[in-house]
């Protein structure tokens, strides 16, 4: 098992690393996916397998996508179509591809190998956690909901536009999206950049 | 160790990419590394409060990235450019 885990940290470096130094977004996205499901993979490998399917359904799956949907809103426009070809072209997905292969060789022979001796250390059963979370720590548990909800009403406040300019926001330095930006009066001192460009 | 190298490569990504949506990229493989830690932590001393820490981080996470996302779309609607150092506008 702790070559399972030593391989499963060698790809999570890797791909880590081409996270950081791609050029393209997109590229580096697919990479950083693939880290996040190593560190899954860890995750099972130490015993908590709650926390590796949690990481992959909220990370891997919820938060990536949001990365994906702002880096794909501002690909907007006529080059949109030539991108999406580039994209489809076999040398960018074949390095997450096979990353992600060994990630998956590695978690069928873990689950083939053994189903409760297969951690390194001893499984805390996600009941505990349940039990922790919900009786000790039920305060954090409040506290986490309070910051989800400033974040939605964050999140929510800063990605208002106004609309009736909702056409003219897709065309970034169009004179529309100026004159909106200039009389949105939650944003002090645009005035100064539609000035000074 | 993994972690402290994890978290290692996502402060070299923090400080040396200049597009702001890799510097958030950074910032989640930082909190995943510290998430990491925790876990670690937590099965080398058999106790569930590691997983409690690494759901906490993984609520944090959700909240710092959809209001740096909405950060991010709203620069980019305004100066149409993510490089952090040009977008720059607090001078004094």
């Amino acid at each position: 098992m702790v070559i399972a885990f030593y391989i499963a940290g060698a790809v999570a470096i890797v791909a880590t690393v081409m996270t950081i130094t791609r050029v393209n977004a997109v590229h580096a996205l697919l990479y950083l996916i693939v880290s996040l499901l190593a560190a899954a993979v860890i995750f099972f490998l130490m015993g908590a397998p709650a926390i590796a399917a949690l990481e992959i359904v909220i990370y891997a799956g919820a938060i990536m996508v949001l990365f994906l949907f702002t880096v794909m809103m501002m690909n907007l426009g006529q080059r949109s179509a030539q991108r999406e070809r580039e994209l489809l072209t076999p040398g960018i997905w074949i390095g997450p591809l096979i990353l992600g292969a060994v990630l998956l060789a590695e978690f069928g022979y873990v689950l083939m190998r053994g189903p409760s001796r297969g951690e390194m250390n001893a499984a805390i059963p996600p009941k505990a956690v349940g039990i922790a979370l919900y009786g000790q720590y039920v305060i954090a548990v409040e506290l986490a909901s309070f910051l989800m909800l400033a974040a939605l009403i964050g999140a929510f406040h800063l990605g208002w536009r106004r609309p009736g300019s909702a056409q003219e926001g897709l065309h970034v330095g169009s004179d529309g999206a100026r004159a909106d930006a200039r009389s949105d009066l939650v944003h002090a001192g645009s005035d100064r950049v539609t000035r000074a460009s | 160790m993994l972690a402290a190298i994890l978290f290692t490569l996502g402060v070299i990504g923090l400080l040396v990419r200049r597009n702001i949506i890799f510097v958030l990229m950074s910032v989640e493989i930082m909190l995943n590394a510290s998430g990491l830690a925790f876990i670690a932590a937590g099965a080398r001393w058999a106790q569930a409060d590691g997983q409690i820490m690494f759901l906490m981080i993984l609520t944090m996470a959700a909240a710092e990235v959809a209001v740096g996302l909405a950060l991010v779309l709203q620069v980019y609607h305004r100066f149409e450019l993510l490089d952090s150092d040009r977008v720059s506008e607090m001078k004094g």
